[in-house]
């Protein structure tokens, strides 16, 4: 199957009042593998994450996939900083993206079932899951993306407090997935979690894209003074 | 839980269909609260298979209704009103079935001292003159129009009146109950006064003249004015209610032990 | 207080002997008030949903005016039902005044402003929990619409319910387009209206705490209708 990859941001902006939030961004990410966003408190990962999802109102620039935008958003999903759980039962939250593209019934009830299994809720299937702790809400967030099998997923700080049993349920699902073949792009704070995950990393400050590179040179030879700054622990400025 | 509810709502909601012949007439408060309709429609019913729908409101409205075609027939008590709507074309004859009087209620005390009045022209003048609270319908109703008819022929004019004089604008049963609150006179009709449970300290202080009998009469709507009009049913109505059968139960109605109506139609 | 204990004894025995009368007359109130329900109920909750989800030129205008709509005067909504379906009316053709039909039309136009301005703050609140994922998911406006009456649905059965209770105890504009006319348009409110005139307070009442029980037993039925499908949150 073709992937909607690679994506071409180019000259991309977005500005809220007067304020400018992101940009200008040229970035291209394509390939396989799971690319890492970094940087200090409102560096703009987050508005860089939305804006590559299509859900940010973009002040300038464009976002282009290899197909069309309205097939490249059907092959796609996005799971938010703080899980949305429709106030429905777990089944049922995972049934809902299949639902809306109008899949078969029985292919419904399989894939249901198979992720239920995945994520370790079979038997919580008919609670509310609003009901869920947090940990069981992001592993039902994480599946609940990954159950269209879209070709690109797009995490923003899936594991911001988490405990560490809770990580490691939802970095094996992020696995899962790399070995199927979805391209992953999050942000994140845990450098840690950064370096166990990452095949490639991008370093953003003030908006911009500060540095990118290849996970390993990356992570161990920074070229600019402030991702070196960055990883040993200091405020930038 | 939708289909649940849906299931027990299409239950409920399910029409009550009723099979026999319909009609509409609109019919004063007097009439209704005198309870002569409860013992009329049965018999109508079985004597003709038709069900009779009272509307119950004033005279003023009674009249409206008729002209746009909304009622079949039309039984009210105001003789003006009447000959006009005739007039203009909107019903086919005026047929008189049957009358009753007015009294007038007043607190049992009788500060007005109504109850000596040689007439009901000379009770309402002592009214005028004393000044006490009095309850006017205000509705445009057959009985409101006869208490204005009684001031002019009195030589008064309630436009002209103090506080006193209070036009409530509702029915002859809420008119009696406010006239019950305040402890005032009013007009009421016989019927209406002896089924009226909320007396209070009101009595009937004077009745008898003449003048304050009411006439009822049939009109059927004009159907060459309002072509769906059932006035076949109409016919059926005006000679079922104007036939011995109506006379007995009319004139055989009471209250109390009292004859409430008079049966006074004439046959054709 | 002596009309009041009266009141309630008359109840008592008109619901216990099941007086033929006060049967007929109840399932009429809620044969009117249920179908004017679910009439405006299919009207005014896509419409309050479509108001919270959808951003239009005109929208807070039309929230202003459905808030407007809230407090109308239902003896205005009788009379203009009133002259449109008299037969000298636009709609006289029809036949329909003087029908439950005709009061089923008042009541709809009463309460579908109340179900309708309830939803939207109500779904105001859900859409603004769901808009995220909801945009992510690439879902058209029909399938946000659905998904939020779907979860709303507990805030929509209130907002339901309150519209239900405001037609069913409404007298002012079904007394004016139905009528009151015994076997035919008359129901529990304009029952009391009349008993009222005729000075009965006692059978006035009594009708009125059967009223009261109705409307109390239609509210929790449908509670517990809608809850034993699953224990959720309300």
């Amino acid at each position: 199957m073709s992937t909607i990859l690679p994506l071409t941001m180019t000259n991309v902006a977005v500005r809220r009042r007067g304020k400018r939030l992101l940009g200008p961004v040229d970035l291209e990410v394509g390939g396989l593998g799971l690319t890492i966003i970094i940087g200090p408190n409102g560096s703009g990962k987050t508005t860089l994450l939305r804006a590559m999802h299509g859900v940010e109102r973009l002040s300038a620039g464009a976002v282009r996939w290899s197909v069309s935008e309205e097939e490249a958003r059907h092959r796609q999903a996005y799971v938010f900083q703080t899980p949305i759980m429709l106030r429905r039962s777990v089944a049922d939250n995972l049934r809902y993206p299949l639902q809306l593209l109008g899949a078969p019934r029985a292919e419904v009830s399989r894939r249901v079932n198979d992720w239920l299994a995945r994520i370790g809720l079979e038997e919580r299937a008919s609670l509310q899951a609003t009901r869920l702790s947090g940990g069981e809400k992001q592993r039902l967030a994480v599946a609940r993306a990954l159950i269209r099998r879209p070709d690109v997923l797009f995490l923003d700080e899936p594991c911001a407090n988490l405990d560490g049993a809770s990580t490691r349920a939802i970095e094996a699902l992020l696995r899962t997935a790399l070995d199927e073949k979805t391209r992953i792009i999050m942000t994140t704070h845990d450098l840690g979690q950064a370096r166990r995950l990452a095949s490639d990393a991008i370093f953003m400050l003030h908006g911009m894209v500060h540095e990118t590179g290849a996970a390993e040179r990356f992570f161990g030879t920074p070229r600019t003074d402030e991702l070196q700054a960055f990883f040993r622990g200091d405020i930038i400025a | 839980m939708i289909p649940r509810i849906l299931a027990v709502l299409a239950a409920l909601t399910l029409g009550m269909a009723a099979l026999a012949e319909e009609m509409k007439m609109a019919v004063t408060t007097s009439f209704e609260n005198s309870g002569l309709a409860d013992v009329l429609l049965p018999a109508i019913k079985e004597d003709l298979g038709l069900d009779v729908q009272l509307l119950v409101v004033g005279t003023g409205q009674a009249l409206r209704l008729g002209q746009a075609g909304d009622v079949d027939a039309i039984l009210v008590h105001s003789r003006a009103a009447e000959e006009a709507f005739l007039v203009e074309g909107y019903g086919t004859h005026r047929r008189e079935i049957m009358y009753n009087d007015f009294v007038l209620i007043g607190p049992a005390a009788d500060p007005a001292g109504i109850a000596e009045a040689g007439s009901a022209i000379d009770a309402l003048r002592r009214i005028g003159t004393a000044e006490p609270a009095f309850v006017s319908r205000g509705d445009d109703s057959g009985t409101h129009k006869k208490e204005r008819a009684l001031w002019a022929e009195a030589g008064l004019s309630p436009d002209t009146f103090g506080a006193w004089y209070r036009e409530v604008g509702a029915g002859m049963g809420a008119s009696l109950n406010t006239a019950a609150g305040l402890d005032a006179y009013i007009l009421a009709d016989r019927a209406s006064w002896l089924n009226f449970g909320n007396k209070g300290g009101l009595a009937l202080l004077y009745a008898g003249d003449p003048a304050l009998f009411n006439q009822y009469a049939f009109l059927a709507v004009n159907p060459e004015r309002h072509p769906h009009v059932r006035n076949d049913l109409a016919v059926q109505l005006e000679n079922w209610l104007t036939g011995p059968r109506a006379a007995e139960l009319i004139n055989g109605y009471t209250i109390n032990g009292e004859t409430l109506f008079i049966f006074n139609a004439k046959s054709q | 207080m002596n009309d009041i204990y009266d009141g309630l004894v008359s109840a008592f025995w008109l619901v216990v002997t099941l007086d033929a009368d006060l049967l007929e007359i109840s399932l009429r109130s809620l044969q009117v008030s249920l179908s004017a329900l679910v009439i405006a109920s299919a009207i005014a909750l896509p419409l309050g949903t479509f108001l919270a989800i959808r951003r239009f030129r005109y929208r807070r205008l039309t929230i202003s005016v459905l808030n407007a709509l809230m407090g109308l005067p239902p003896v205005v909504v009788g009379l203009i039902v009133y002259i449109l379906l008299s037969r000298s009316g636009p709609f006289g053709v029809l036949g329909l005044l003087f029908t439950p039909t005709a009061m089923i039309i008042a009541q709809v136009i009463i309460i579908t402003p109340l179900i309708a301005s309830i939803t939207h703050q109500a779904m105001r609140e859900l859409w603004a929990e769901y808009h995220d994922l909801l945009i992510s998911l690439n879902t058209s406006g029909w399938q946000r619409i659905k998904t939020l009456i779907w979860d709303g649905r507990r805030n929509l059965l209130t907002a339901s319910l309150a519209g239900f209770g405001r037609g069913i105890g409404e007298v002012g504009a079904i007394m004016i387009v139905g009528g009151n006319i015994d076997n035919a348009t008359r129901v529990l409110t304009t029952a009391i209206a009349l008993e009222t005139g005729k000075g009965d307070f006692a059978l006035a009442l009594a009708l009125g705490f059967v009223l009261i029980a109705l409307a109390i037993g239609i509210n929790i039925s449908i509670h517990w209708l809608s809850r034993t499908e699953r224990e959720g949150r309300w």
